[in-house]
């Protein structure tokens, strides 16, 4: 018997590698992509409990936070493309132009 | 019983797939592994009777975004391994531990916090059936301004993108 709780468990799985690749890789494509997974596993939970009470709005919320993704990558994409035209890199240790 | 096999192996191929994600050294490979697990996550949303979450999923982030992360990949032609240089202050091992923390306390929560089935909301008794129809009518319905507030946003994503991909910034 599948219950929410193994859903909220796979997405906390899911979640925690997203943060891991966030926290370890120093290349930043890589780590927008560990944000995309870190907000597939918000949605997962959401419809997970969509389907257990049995109400549409969790699947609502979900569409709402694939419009939010879309957004971001978009706009962090253009940062980066921005970023590498001037400095030649992609690794964020070397991004520090706006540290104090 | 099918029910659950049918979730542990999506599942572990989602899980598997996002660890590929995260430790690919290739960029182009991590952007595979992603569209995979994307897929994965797709059919487990399917499994779970949301039909049309599981198609945006496959047209909006297999798709869509993840096109727009190859386009980057390419576009960004390195001359030098982008990981090559490492901030001597960077404490990477001080991240997995916080991750770990993070894991453990998200899964206490997860596993003893759901103490009893939450009450059947009293659902506002769409006048449609299928999940397509019920999406969509909450969509047109209580969540209108949402929805007209989220359209705003991907016009201003698409006009910041724009402006900041431009030649001369």
């Amino acid at each position: 018997m599948i219950t929410p709780t193994h859903y909220m468990l796979l997405s906390a799985a899911l979640f925690t590698i997203g943060v891991v690749g966030v926290m370890v890789r120093r290349n930043i494509i890589i780590i927008f992509m560990s944000i995309e997974l870190i907000l597939n596993a918000v949605n997962i939970n959401l419809v997970a409990f969509s389907n257990q009470l049995q109400n549409a709005v969790g699947q609502v919320f979900a569409i709402f936070i694939i419009a939010v993704a879309a957004a971001e990558a978009a706009v962090g994409l253009g940062i980066i493309l921005a970023f590498f035209r001037n400095k030649e890199t992609v690794n964020i240790d070397e991004m520090n132009l706006m540290r104090w | 019983m099918g029910e659950a096999i049918a979730f542990y192996i999506i599942a572990g191929f989602i899980l598997i797939f996002a660890v590929l994600v995260v430790t690919a050294k290739e960029a182009v490979h991590s952007v595979v592994f992603l569209v995979i697990d994307f897929l994965f996550v797709a059919a487990l949303y399917a499994s779970l009777g949301a039909e049309f979450l599981a198609i945006i999923q496959i047209l909006v982030y297999a798709g869509g975004i993840v096109v727009l992360y190859l386009f980057v990949v390419m576009l960004v032609n390195l001359k030098r391994p982008p990981e090559a240089y490492a901030d001597p202050h960077r404490r990477t091992t001080l991240g997995f531990a916080l991750s770990a923390a993070m894991l453990l306390e998200i899964g206490v929560i997860a596993s003893y916090g759901y103490v009893k089935p939450a009450p059947a909301l009293a659902a506002v008794a769409a006048p449609v059936t299928g999940n397509t129809e019920e999406v969509g009518w909450l969509l047109y319905t209580s969540y209108l301004i949402p929805f007209e507030i989220a359209s705003m946003l991907l016009l201003v994503a698409m006009i910041g993108a724009i402006v900041l991909a431009k030649r001369e910034l």
